[in-house]
């Protein structure tokens, strides 16, 4: 019972803060709701019961992610200007609303193979295992970093001055 | 009503619907960058969903979604470092107004 009530109210705080993200005109306060919708987001993985990723989420998201894009509007000024829609709002709107009816339509009348056994809790431990252990997942962390570097890279030569 | 698998996938598709819209409807390049992390986070919820309603003791579903916070953190630095050198030379980011490569 708490379960639902906790999703609900989550899931309406997501989706109003992610709808102010792109109704409201003020940039700065779209990016304040932005950060409101990525800590919805860390409550909906804890009601998943995955709690490291509701703690990645936090400190990745809401930390770093959100700190960057702050940053970004401070140093382009153009909070002045607001956010204006460009000519593109209606069909743009339009295919958004087909895309979600097609895709929940979808999504409703699959018959999903739910199991019935109940989630691994806690899960930082068999996450672990399964990134770094045998059969796991090593490759795809040797290359992540290798990408970061260069993202990091990227930017640095991105902005530097001449 | 208990809460089921379709309950986060209808979310997560609302939240990805509302990312869209705004990433194809804004001017400023940084409310775009802001709508795109919107919908990563939609399909990070989808992701968690599935893994943990159709394969609950594998997880894999997780390790997809940690690898898609790691695309999102390096795609977040590239793309500002990009705004910010547009603002930089043209002083504006308008998305409409960026337009050397438009034939």
């Amino acid at each position: 019972m708490g379960l639902e009530i906790a999703f609900w109210i989550l899931a309406i705080v997501g989706i109003g803060a992610a709808l102010s993200v792109v109704l409201l005109r003020n940039v700065f306060r779209a990016a304040l709701s932005l950060i409101l919708c990525f800590l919805a987001v860390a409550g909906i993985f804890i009601t998943l019961s995955a709690d490291f990723l509701a703690a990645v989420q936090v400190l990745v998201y809401v930390g770093a992610i959100a700190i960057l894009i702050i940053l970004g509007i401070m140093l382009t000024r153009e909070v002045q200007r607001g956010s204006p829609a460009n000519r593109l709002r209606i069909p743009a709107f339009i295919v958004a609303v087909a895309f979600l009816g097609v895709v929940a339509y979808a999504m409703v009348n699959t018959p999903w193979q739910i199991a019935s056994e109940a989630p691994l809790e806690p899960t930082t431990q068999a996450l672990g295992a399964m990134l770094f252990g045998d059969g796991g997942f090593i490759l795809a962390v040797e290359i992540a970093p290798i990408l970061l570097l260069v993202a990091i890279l990227g930017a640095i030569v991105l902005v530097r001055e001449k | 009503m208990s809460i089921g698998l379709e309950h986060y996938l209808i979310l997560s598709v609302i939240l990805f619907s509302i990312g869209l819209y705004g990433a194809l409807s804004k001017r400023n390049a940084i409310i775009i960058l802001m709508s795109i992390e919107i919908m990563l986070n939609a399909v990070n919820i989808a992701m968690v969903a599935f893994s943990r309603y159709i394969v609950p003791e594998l997880l894999t579903g997780q390790l997809f979604a940690i690898f898609i916070m790691v695309v999102a953190a390096a795609e977040a630095a590239v793309g500002l470092a990009i705004i910010i050198t547009i603002y930089r030379n043209r002083e504006t980011i308008d998305a409409t107004e960026i337009n050397l490569m438009k034939w």
